[in-house]
């Protein structure tokens, strides 16, 4: 357990000399994995509100294949993006492959089902609640939909961390769609793979510990934000 | 959120990153990364030329696989038959020796083969067979692989009967393997480059060494503007010539990790 | 569709409007089942133009599901609702229901009421006026689900107010709260009956069926057993079992 003393100190150096290195490969994951949260989270809320509130035929089939999305093998979203986006695939002409912008693109489709499947959940709950108030008021799908959205703004921000995490924390996706190149698409992840590759393993292990420090910040930031909001009764 | 204003969000994280035209994107073999060599060689070549390069560094066979998909200006990559036949069939301008160091086994200390001190790799390989010790291989195609593959095949042990026994095939990268054969105290062979840079070698020495078949020679590809139109043509090119130069040469031999050369520039006159 | 009641806070408080013409309802043959129980077994009733109607009947009687068939929440198995040539579910949003535990969405007293006037594109500036109206003018900004219970049901009212209902719906509105608040509810529904707004109120409370009913209809065993004007009903029911239930025997 001598690395993981070791991996301490270096994760502590790392993060208080403020290494400009680690700054621009922190920011980069953040900027990454965010940028998928919000754009899974367009992508995934209105399905997972559809699904909750309308009763249609295939339903069941429906729900039993977004809970298997769920577990999508990063490795395999980043190959599919990877063949998509390369030179010689369909969409290569968007120059996107090796760019953060196909990383965004992998982790969004890996975290849309899990923020589709997790909300139907927690939005079906609520509209069991909501449901004979509004058929009452007559209420469009649509303007069911946005109401629910936002009345379990709360909860699915707990929905929407889950996604980030998985997004932030997966290194088999962004590593083929990234190519984790140094200045322009290295993470956290690939970075940390990359010196587990290279045998450091203190360093790996103390990047891997400035991650879990920014997953509990992020963590702790949506915590605080639903304490208010169930002091208020909104969650 | 509307698919409009998604779209303009994805433009704008992406469009300040995504490579300038005058950037060059390498697909290249992982040992010339890990080992810090391209840390070195690329502010040089940045200075002289202006020109950015980005690195993807995967196992050579998975950088040629890249490269025939067009996604990369220039390919450097140790498997001379394979990048022959890269630009046999079109997808490479034109192929140069670049620079070459060696193969070596490591093993740990205890040397359960007793095959330290060894410089014929043939009667090294048979006797680690013979013991049954533990052997970690790539197993993933990259050039290391292929070389291992045809060190073995010049012996009389046909390892791949013995594969999941003592013959372990990792499936994964250089360093990925010397991790995962040090943690199960198994023989691995590896490139001199790599091992040197390498921080994980607990009680792992170098066992065999020296043998004229362990020879690991690297080569510079530009990729074919003609199967390939969207390559940066100059910008792979002034990087290749740039290698190739004397002054490209001389930044390759003056690379050193604890005091050693990794690398031995042999660019043809 | 007629005029809208409400043009301002002095409009919910006074004046008297045409009769909606919603109004005669006629209930033919009305059955439903729910999870295998017979819960209406063909009823038949009318209603005329004004007024408080109260539901009175033991627990069980189906009054909750009749309100929703009513209202076109729910269809029936067999039977037919007619507002005067229309179905339930075609003039759903011409009516209001008032739930026995209020449904109050996750946001601020005012949000509330709010939701349902732009859900329907009637002007946010009425929504004051409501919240004055029923006595929560000062409790705008606090989040609706920290109301007690007499003031989260007094919110139900204003938002189902907001709607400028024909007919409303109450189902129990002061179960299970103080007196003080009951007051307070009774007066609201008393005042909307004076403005002219259709009421069908279901209760337990035979106090408040004195109180507030022109008109009562007495449920049981799946269909009408009894309807009759308040004081010709409080004066002497005619069915055993409306007797037994007004003077709290047991109904079986």
């Amino acid at each position: 357990m001598q690395d993981m003393g070791e991996a301490l100190a270096v994760a502590m150096t790392l993060v208080l000399s403020g290494d400009g290195d680690l700054v621009e490969i922190v920011g980069l994951s953040l900027r990454v994995s965010l940028t998928a949260t919000v754009a899974a989270c367009a992508i995934g809320l209105p399905i997972g509100a559809l699904v909750a509130t309308n009763r249609f035929p295939g339903r069941g089939a429906v729900l039993v294949v977004m809970n298997a999305l769920m577990g999508l093998p990063p490795v395999v979203v980043g190959l599919i993006v990877y063949l998509h986006l390369s030179r010689a695939g369909p969409l290569g002409f968007l120059g996107l492959l090796y760019t953060p912008a196909a990383m965004i693109i992998a982790q969004t489709i890996l975290i849309a089902p899990i923020v589709a499947a997790l909300s139907r959940q927690v939005i079906e709950d609520m509209h069991a609640e909501y449901a004979d108030h509004f058929s009452s008021l007559c209420l469009t799908t649509r303007q069911t939909v946005q109401a629910l959205l936002w009345d379990a703004r709360y909860a699915l921000l707990t929905v929407a961390l889950a996604g980030f995490g998985r997004a932030v924390a997966e290194v088999g996706a962004v590593m083929i769609v990234g190519g984790n190149i140094d200045h322009l698409t290295r993470v956290m992840t690939t970075a940390i793979a990359l010196e587990t590759s290279k045998g450091d393993l203190p360093l790996a292990l103390g990047l891997g510990i400035v991650l879990m420090i920014l997953a509990l910040g992020v963590n702790a930031l949506v915590h605080s934000l639903r304490l208010t909001a169930v002091r208020q009764a909104y969650a | 959120m509307k698919p409009l204003r998604l779209a303009a969000l994805l433009c704008a994280v992406s469009l300040p990153c995504a490579a300038l035209a005058d950037d060059i994107l390498v697909q290249s073999t992982t040992s010339t990364a890990n080992s810090g060599l391209y840390d070195h060689l690329l502010p040089i070549f940045a200075e002289a030329t202006g020109i950015q390069v980005n690195v993807v560094a995967v196992g050579t066979g998975q950088a040629i696989r890249n490269a025939r998909n067009c996604d990369g200006d220039v390919l450097l990559v140790h498997a001379k038959p394979a990048e022959e036949k890269f630009v046999a069939d079109g997808f490479g301008a034109s192929r140069t020796d670049l620079m070459y160091n060696d193969f070596i086994i490591v093993g740990p200390a205890a040397d359960p083969a007793a095959v330290a001190g060894l410089d014929d790799i043939q009667p090294a390989l048979e006797k680690i067979a013979a013991a049954q010790a533990l052997f970690a291989s790539r197993g993933d195609d990259s050039g290391t692989h292929k070389k291992e593959v045809s060190l073995w095949a010049s012996t009389s042990v046909d390892p791949a009967t013995a594969s999941g026994d003592w013959y372990r095939e990792t499936g994964s990268g250089m360093g990925a393997t010397l991790n995962a054969g040090i943690g199960m105290g198994a023989y691995v062979m590896t490139d001199r480059a790599t091992w040197i840079s390498f921080k994980n070698k607990q009680d792992y020495k170098i066992l065999v060494e020296g043998d004229a078949d362990l020879f690991n020679q690297y080569g510079v590809i530009p990729v074919s503007a003609k199967k390939c139109p969207s390559v940066n043509v100059e910008g792979a090119q002034a990087f290749a010539d740039w290698l190739l130069s004397d002054a490209g040469q001389a930044a390759i031999a003056d690379y050193e990790v604890d005091g050693q050369q990794l690398f031995f520039p042999n660019a043809p006159d | 569709m007629r005029e809208a009641i409400i043009h301002g806070p002095e409009a919910l408080t006074e004046g008297a409007v045409p009769a909606s013409n919603l109004l005669p309802l006629r209930v033919r043959g009305l059955c439903l089942s729910l999870g295998g129980r017979r819960i209406l077994n063909n009823l038949d009733l009318e209603l005329g133009p004004t007024g408080c109607t109260v539901l009175l009947g033991p627990n069980g009687a189906g009054k909750t599901q009749f309100l929703k068939l009513l209202h076109g929440l729910l269809e029936p198995d067999t039977g037919e609702i007619d507002w005067n040539g229309a179905k339930p579910a075609q003039i759903t949003s011409r009516q209001a229901l008032v739930f026995q535990k209020p449904v109050l969405l996750r946001r601020s007293v005012a949000a509330n009421v709010d939701f349902v006037l732009k859900s329907r594109n009637l002007p946010r500036a009425r929504r004051n006026a409501l919240l004055d109206h029923v006595g929560l003018g000062d409790k705008a900004r606090q989040p609706a689900r920290l109301l007690s219970g007499g003031e989260a049901q007094r919110l139900a009212l204003a938002r189902a107010l907001a709607t400028e209902p024909e007919v409303l719906f109450l189902d129990e509105p002061t179960a299970s709260l103080d007196p003080a608040s009951v007051n307070r509810i009774e007066e609201i529904v008393l005042q909307a009956v004076r403005n002219g707004t259709r009421v069908i109120l279901v209760t337990h409370d035979i106090g408040q069926a004195r109180r507030l009913a022109d008109e009562i209809v007495f449920l049981h065993g799946g269909r009408v057993a009894e309807q009759a004007a308040a004081d010709r009903f409080f004066a002497g029911p005619r069915t055993p079992a409306a007797r037994a239930h007004v003077s709290g025997g047991l109904v079986l």
